[in-house]
């Protein structure tokens, strides 16, 4: 008894820490929605895209660790100001459709643009952090928490927490705020609207770039990464588009119920079914809370 | 552009006797080789009228829904069940029962469509994607039992005679493939088609006039995925002639997508234009890899310009002409005319 109790507390946590990979992926599309009412579908592709370039960096060129990691946020800027000028200001005041297909181009590029630059084949991402149980807590309190899972998990939290505080103690986080509640009224009071934008992208693209170095030294740096990340949609409609904890409770409740499902109901389905799950769990959150647990209400004119 | 509920014209009637005599006598007598049946032509159609399908849920009622290579995948082993386990079933009930079942996903699934839209209802329809491929793959039934995971497609037969050179199998997807494409025009300039469009324009004024959005919405996604259904099983009985769940993976769906976004969004004609588009581009860019650059330009990165080529022309779409290449096609056709009027 004490065995399973034990057993459904490390799925438990195991998918709790999952579930903050989600959640990473999720806060570089809350950000962006936020700051631009854009729901950026090509998030998942930033990731792949930077990672990539990241590996690539190090593994082709040779650059030492930190300086390709400036490396691929520098990259990630100029993807960011390249698309405020070439896909977002040429689309301002369109409709919210029009803009999601056109990040659906834009996720397409980046794709493309990354497998052109760093071929297609599967690489292998060493963090220095093993993905095998912390020893000291498989001793001590009997579970078996993988140690890749809990840096995640940390680095996860950590950039929720600074973000927050960006957003709420800065005077660029002012900025951000007012720009996301009214841009036209914000511009109009002097707030630069271009460099906001570039700032918004430019951060989403980091924490692509963090979301991927998690993802990619547990599973390699893949293609795969970027059907893994359309698991942040659900996590989105959970959570709300328009909050960061939303992001974050959202992963973490999607990461815990789709492991708790496979490693309980999956078998007598065949397995599987976290492939699906989060997508089924999000329509019922639908039907009873369109907006997500932390969004703001959804209001429409005729 | 022609309003899309005017009547059809006299030149309307001559243009369709045209493409008919052209599809159906021109081609099969002029076209000898197989390679232009069985890449071009055979998956052009087949596409097309998934685009067609896609067309119908996206560009006429304005719901933006991500599904269709899983609609087309339970079409396509529908069909290869009805004609396994039901003696004697014609080709031609099996394609349209397999239609009936992808239609009555198509309703499940489209059920959250009467409560979000935009992304959230993107998502809902992500699930069935997911959902209808996991279970084709997961529950042998679906398959035969057959452990390589990768099924032969049985032979066409209808009344009796096989259909299984490239010719023949293009004459059946015309056959079927005209009346369907005749159907979504009458039904899209028809009253269907206007409750369609004033649902998406404004749901909630659509609503006000007396348009009930519960029959509306469902009955587009049904008949969306109707087509989807019988694209997806002509795709496999045709096209790729075997049955895998991988084949009608995510990918497709953003293809079908692109194809319409491309294409033209409520245009069936732009279903057309863009399912060609799509398919016939990475083509060209092969033929120029190999006959111009002679395979020094390796395969992979190949198809990585073509994806940057297609996300690029989505966004340019985007900015400067939503309405897609039909409406380019529509413009460029008035702007020749207005040319010749003017030199008499």
């Amino acid at each position: 008894m004490a065995d399973q109790i034990l057993f459904f507390i490390e799925v438990v946590v195991g998918g709790l820490l999952a579930g903050t990979m989600y959640s990473l992926v999720a806060l570089g599309f809350v950000l962006i929605f936020k700051a631009s009412a854009t729901f950026n579908f090509s998030q998942g592709a930033m990731v792949f895209f930077a990672v990539l370039a990241f590996v690539g960096f190090m593994q082709d060129f040779n650059v030492p660790f930190v300086l390709a990691f400036f490396l691929a946020v520098g990259l990630m800027v100029i993807v960011g100001l390249c698309t405020e000028r070439l896909v977002l200001r040429p689309l301002m005041n369109q409709s919210e459709d029009t803009l999601l297909m056109a990040t659906i181009g834009l996720g397409y590029v980046l794709e493309g643009l990354a497998q052109a630059m760093w071929g297609v084949e599967v690489r292998r991402l060493d963090l220095g952090i093993k993905d095998f149980p912390i020893p000291w807590i498989a001793d001590n309190l009997k579970l078996f928490i993988s140690a890749i899972d809990l840096t995640a998990g940390a680095v996860a939290f950590g950039m929720i927490i600074g973000l927050s505080l960006l957003f709420k103690y800065t005077k660029m986080g002012l900025g951000l705020r007012a720009v996301a509640d009214d841009a036209g009224a914000a511009s109009s009071i002097g707030i630069p609207l271009k460099h906001i934008m570039l700032l918004v992208w430019s951060a989403a693209g980091v924490v692509a770039l963090v979301a991927g170095m998690m993802w990619g030294a547990r599973a390699g740096v893949q293609f795969a990464l970027v059907d893994l990340a359309l698991k942040a949609l659900p996590v989105l409609i959970i959570g709300g588009f328009s909050s960061i904890p939303g992001a974050i409770i959202g992963g973490l409740l999607i990461g815990a119920t789709e492991k708790v499902l496979e490693v309980y109901i999956g078998p007598f389905f065949g397995g599987a079914i976290e492939g699906w799950a989060p997508y089924v769990l999000a329509i019922f959150f639908l039907l009873y809370r369109p907006e997500g647990l932390f969004g703001e209400k959804i209001i429409r004119r005729v | 552009m022609k309003p899309i509920f005017m009547t059809y014209t006299r030149n309307d009637i001559i243009n369709l006797a045209i493409l008919l005599i052209v599809g159906v006598v021109v081609i099969p007598m002029t076209v000898s080789s197989g390679y232009w049946y069985t890449s071009i032509l055979i998956p052009w159609l087949c596409l097309a009228l998934a685009t067609i399908g896609q067309q119908i849920i996206m560009g006429y009622t304005g719901q933006l829904a991500l599904g269709a290579a899983g609609f087309m995948a339970a079409g396509a082993f529908a069909c290869f069940n009805l004609i396994l386990r039901v003696p004697g079933i014609p080709f031609v009930g099996a394609l349209i029962i397999s239609g009936l079942i992808a239609a009555a996903f198509g309703i499940l699934f489209g059920l959250p469509s009467l409560r979000v839209r935009g992304i959230y209802l993107m998502v809902a329809t992500l699930a069935s994607q997911f959902f209808i491929i996991w279970m084709i793959d997961k529950f042998g039934w679906f398959k035969n039992y057959d452990s390589s995971g990768i099924i032969t497609a049985q032979d066409i037969v209808i009344m009796g005679k096989p259909f299984t050179s490239p010719i023949e199998m293009y004459l059946v997807i015309v056959a079927v493939v005209t009346p369907m494409t005749l159907l979504a025009m009458n039904m899209a300039r028809g009253s269907t088609g206007r409750n369609w469009m004033s649902v998406r324009d404004m749901d909630i004024a659509a609503e006000s006039m007396g348009v009930s959005l519960l029959k509306t919405k469902l009955q587009a996604f049904a008949i969306s995925s109707f087509y989807c259904g019988v694209a997806g099983a002509l795709f496999a009985f045709t096209y790729l002639k075997s049955l895998e769940p991988v084949a009608f993976d995510i990918k497709l769906s953003f293809k079908v997508l692109f194809m319409v976004i491309l294409g033209g969004l409520g245009t069936i004609n732009g279903a057309f234009i863009g399912a060609g588009f799509i398919l016939l581009f990475p083509v060209l860019l092969n033929y120029i890899g190999n006959n111009v650059f002679h395979g020094a330009i390796d395969a992979t990165i190949i198809s990585a310009i073509e994806q940057v080529v297609f996300g690029v022309l989505m966004i340019i779409f985007m900015i400067y002409e939503p309405l897609g290449m039909a409406r380019l096609w529509e413009t460029t056709k008035v702007k020749i005319s207005h040319l010749f009027t003017k030199n008499k």
